[in-house]
C-alpha cells in the first residue's frame, strides 16, 4: 500500500562502485553489474525465482485436487499427508499456496505492465504536446490520485464480476497514475533535448519521436515504477479479497486463503493464517528490495553522464 | 507568494471538478442506470421510469450534471435506500469517528517516524539502522488486516491485555469513553504509516545532514545533540507536512480495512457495509466529499509548506 516512497537518497545497502571498465555502449551491462552489488537485490531476485518456481513448476511435482471439496478432511493440521494441512472445506493448503500463488502472481504482473503501457503513454503525450492539453490531462491524473485508491477500485468491483481479467484491469486503472507522473516529469526535459530537436527540425513526425527518443529514454524510471507496482497490485488484490471482492471460489489467491484462514483464528488453525501471509508478505518485501536497488543502479548510470 | 497560491487554488478547483466529473460517469456506468442504482434493486419499475422523470434523468447529459453540481453545493448527496436515511446525516454521524482514528494514527506516526528516522540517519549504515530498515520493509509488505489480525491475536487473545474490538458508540464522545479498545486500531493503521514516514525521514535526515548549516553549527562548537534538536529536527520536520498530504489518500484506504478489522463505526465500516450490498448513494457520495477534502488536504499542505519554506514559492 506504499504510494509515497520516500526521496533517492543514501540506502543502507552495499556500497555501489561504479566498475571502471565501464564504457559508454554498456549502459544496461552497468545498470546490471551495479544491480547485482546490492545483497537486498539479488534476495529479493531469488525470492521472486523461488515463487514464480512453487507457483508454477511446484503443482506439476506435487499433485493435489483443488476443485472438488472434501468434507471428510477438513481443517486437519499438518501431516505427511498434507505438510500444511487442510482448510475448512478440505483443500491441502500447500497445493492452495501453489495455485494461490499463481492469480497473486499473475494479478500482480499483468496489472504493472498494464499499468505501465498505459501510464507511459499518457504521460509522455502529456509531456511531450504539453499546453493545455498536458494541464487537462494531469488535472485528470491528479483527480484519481485524490480518490482513496480503495474507493474506486470498491465501486469497479462491484459493478463488474470480479473475474481474474477484471481484477487486472481495475487495479492497473489506479496503479498507472504515479507512473504518468514520473515520465510526463522526464519528459518535459527531454523534449528540450538536442537529439529531439534536431528530430523534429528533420521533419520526423512527433508520434515517432516519442516511441524513438522520448520512450526509450525514460524505460529506467518506468522499470523502476513497474517493480513498485506490482508489489502494491499483489497487496490491492489481498485487501479486495478480504472484503470479499476478490475471484470468487473454487479460484484462488493468497490474499483470498488469508482472509479466509482469519474466520478461524480463535481456533488455532495457524495453518491458514500463517503461511498465506509470509508468502505475501515475502513477495512484496521481493520486489521492493528490487525496485530500490534498480532505482540505485539507474542513479549511478545517471552520475556517469 | 501569492502567484503560486492563486496557481495551486486555480488547479485544486479543477482538480475538484475533475473528481465531480469521475464520480457522475461512475453513476452512470452503475447497472440499470443511474435510476436504479441510486433507488435500489427493490424499487419498482414505475417507481423508476417517475424517478427518472422528477430527476431529470431523461434530459441531456450536460443538464443532469448541472443539476448534480447543483445539489452537491447545497450539500444533498442523495438517500440511502440500505439505511433509509440521507447519506449528509450518515457521513455527519460517521466521519467525525474516521476522523479522529486516522488524526490519532498521524499524531503517533509522526511522533515515532521522526525520532526513529533521524536515529538511522546518524547511526547510518550501523546494525540499528540495518534493523529498522528491515522493520519497514516489513511493516509497508504487510497486508493492512493480517497486520491487525496479527495484533488481535497477540494483545487480546493471548496475552487479554486490550479488547479484540474498537470502541462503539454513534458519537466521538462515546469512543473516547473507551480508549483502550482505540490503542489496536490506532496502533495498526500507525504501523504502516510509520514504515513509510521513517524511510522518508531517514533520507531527508541524511540530506541534511551533509549540508553546510550543520557543518557551521558543529564548528561552531554545538554539542552534537544541540546540532540535532535545533537544527535538523527543525528543517527535517518541513517535508512531513507534504508527506502527511501525499500519504492521505493511501491512510484512508487504510482505514477503511482497518475499521473492518475491527468493526470501528466509522466511515470505513460503513463504506464496506455500502459496498457488500451495493448501496451506490452512501459509495458515491463519500467518494465526492473524500475526494474533494483530500484535495483541499493537500492544497493546505502546499500552502503551508510555501508559507513556512520561502525556496518553494520560487521554484
Amino acid at each position: 500500500m506504499a504510494l509515497v516512497r520516500e526521496p533517492d537518497a543514501g540506502r543502507p545497502v552495499t556500497g555501489t562502485q561504479v566498475p571502471a571498465e565501464a564504457g559508454a555502449g554498456s549502459m544496461w551491462r552497468l545498470i546490471w553489474q551495479v544491480f547485482l552489488q546490492n545483497r537486498l537485490a539479488v534476495v529479493g531476485l531469488g525470492i521472486i525465482a523461488f515463487m514464480i518456481l512453487f507457483c508454477f513448476v511446484g503443482p506439476l511435482i506435487y499433485h493435489t485436487n483443488q476443485v472438488q471439496i472434501d468434507i471428510m478432511q477438513v481443517t486437519q493440521p499438518p501431516s505427511m499427508r498434507h505438510p500444511l494441512g487442510t482448510d475448512n472445506v478440505g483443500y491441502d493448503v500447500l497445493g492452495r499456496l501453489m495455485l494461490g500463488g499463481q492469480s497473486s502472481l499473475e494479478v500482480g504482473f499483468a496489472a504493472a505492465i498494464l499499468a505501465s503501457v498505459w501510464g507511459t503513454a499518457w504521460g509522455a503525450v502529456a509531456g511531450y504536446v504539453g499546453g493545455w492539453l498536458d494541464a487537462v490531462m494531469m488535472r485528470v491524473v491528479d483527480s484519481i490520485l485524490a480518490i482513496p485508491y480503495l474507493l474506486v477500485v470498491l465501486i469497479l468491483a462491484t459493478i463488474f464480476t470480479p473475474t481474474v481479467p477484471v481484477l487486472i484491469f481495475v487495479i492497473a486503472m489506479v496503479s498507472w497514475l504515479v507512473t504518468a507522473r514520473l515520465v510526463r516529469g522526464e519528459t518535459l526535459s527531454l523534449k528540450a533535448r538536442d537529439y529531439v530537436l534536431a528530430a523534429k527540425a528533420a521533419g520526423v513526425r512527433d508520434r515517432w519521436i516519442i516511441v524513438r527518443h522520448v520512450v526509450p529514454n525514460v524505460i529506467g524510471t518506468i522499470v523502476v515504477a513497474a517493480t513498485f507496482s506490482v508489489a502494491d497490485a499483489i497487496l490491492l488484490l489481498a485487501a479486495l479479497s478480504y472484503l470479499g471482492l476478490g475471484p470468487p471460489p473454487p479460484a484462488a489467491n493468497w490474499g483470498g486463503m488469508l482472509s479466509n484462514g482469519l474466520n478461524y483464528i480463535y481456533d488455532g488453525y495457524w495453518w491458514l493464517i500463517y503461511p498465506a501471509g509470509i508468502a505475501i508478505v515475502l513477495t512484496v518485501i521481493a520486489f521492493n528490495f528490487i525496485g530500490d536497488a534498480l532505482r540505485d543502479a539507474l542513479e549511478v548510470r545517471l552520475q556517469q553522464r | 507568494m501569492i502567484p503560486y497560491i492563486a496557481r495551486r487554488i486555480a488547479q485544486a478547483i479543477f482538480v475538484v471538478l475533475g473528481v465531480t466529473i469521475i464520480v457522475f460517469i461512475i453513476l452512470h456506468l452503475l447497472p440499470g442506470g443511474p435510476a436504479r442504482a441510486l433507488l435500489g434493486p427493490r424499487a419498482t419499475d414505475q417507481q423508476v421510469q417517475e424517478f427518472i422523470v422528477a430527476n431529470g434523468y431523461n434530459k441531456p447529459v450536460w443538464i443532469q450534471y448541472g443539476t448534480y453540481i447543483g445539489h452537491l453545493l447545497q450539500g444533498n448527496l442523495g438517500y440511502s435506500y440500505h439505511y433509509n436515511q440521507t447519506v449528509d446525516s450518515l457521513l455527519a454521524q460517521d466521519l467525525p469517528k474516521s476522523v479522529l482514528l486516522v488524526g490519532l494514527s498521524y499524531v503517533v506516526s509522526v511522533a515515532v517516524a521522526i525520532p526513529l528516522g533521524i536515529l538511522q540517519a546518524v547511526r547510518r549504515n550501523k546494525p540499528i539502522d540495518y534493523t529498522l530498515t528491515g522493520a519497514s520493509f516489513i511493516g509497508y509488505s504487510m497486508p493492512v488486516f493480517w497486520l491487525g489480525i496479527l495484533l488481535v491475536l497477540v494483545f487480546a487473545v493471548d496475552l487479554h491485555w486490550l479488547p479484540p474490538e474498537g470502541p462503539q458508540g454513534t458519537s466521538v464522545g462515546a469512543i473516547l469513553g473507551h480508549p483502550a479498545g482505540l490503542i489496536l486500531p490506532v496502533a495498526t493503521l500507525s504501523i504502516i504509516t510509520i514504515a513509510q514516514f521513517s524511510r522518508f525521514m531517514r533520507s531527508s535526515a541524511i540530506d541534511n545532514l551533509v549540508q553546510d548549516y550543520i557543518r557551521t553549527a558543529r564548528s561552531n562548537g554545538l554539542s552534537p545533540t544541540a546540532v540535532l534538536f535545533r537544527h535538523l529536527l527543525r528543517n527535517s520536520l518541513l517535508p512531513i507536512i507534504t508527506l502527511i498530504g501525499l500519504s492521505l489518500p493511501a491512510t484512508l484506504s487504510g482505514a477503511v480495512i482497518t475499521e473492518s478489522v475491527f468493526n470501528y463505526p466509522g466511515m470505513g465500516l460503513l463504506l464496506w457495509t455500502a459496498a457488500t450490498v451495493r448501496d451506490y448513494p452512501v459509495l458515491l457520495g463519500f467518494t465526492v466529499v473524500v475526494g474533494i477534502a483530500t484535495v483541499v488536504g493537500s492544497l493546505l499542505a502546499d500552502v503551508l509548506y510555501a508559507v513556512a519554506d520561502p525556496r518553494v514559492r520560487y521554484a
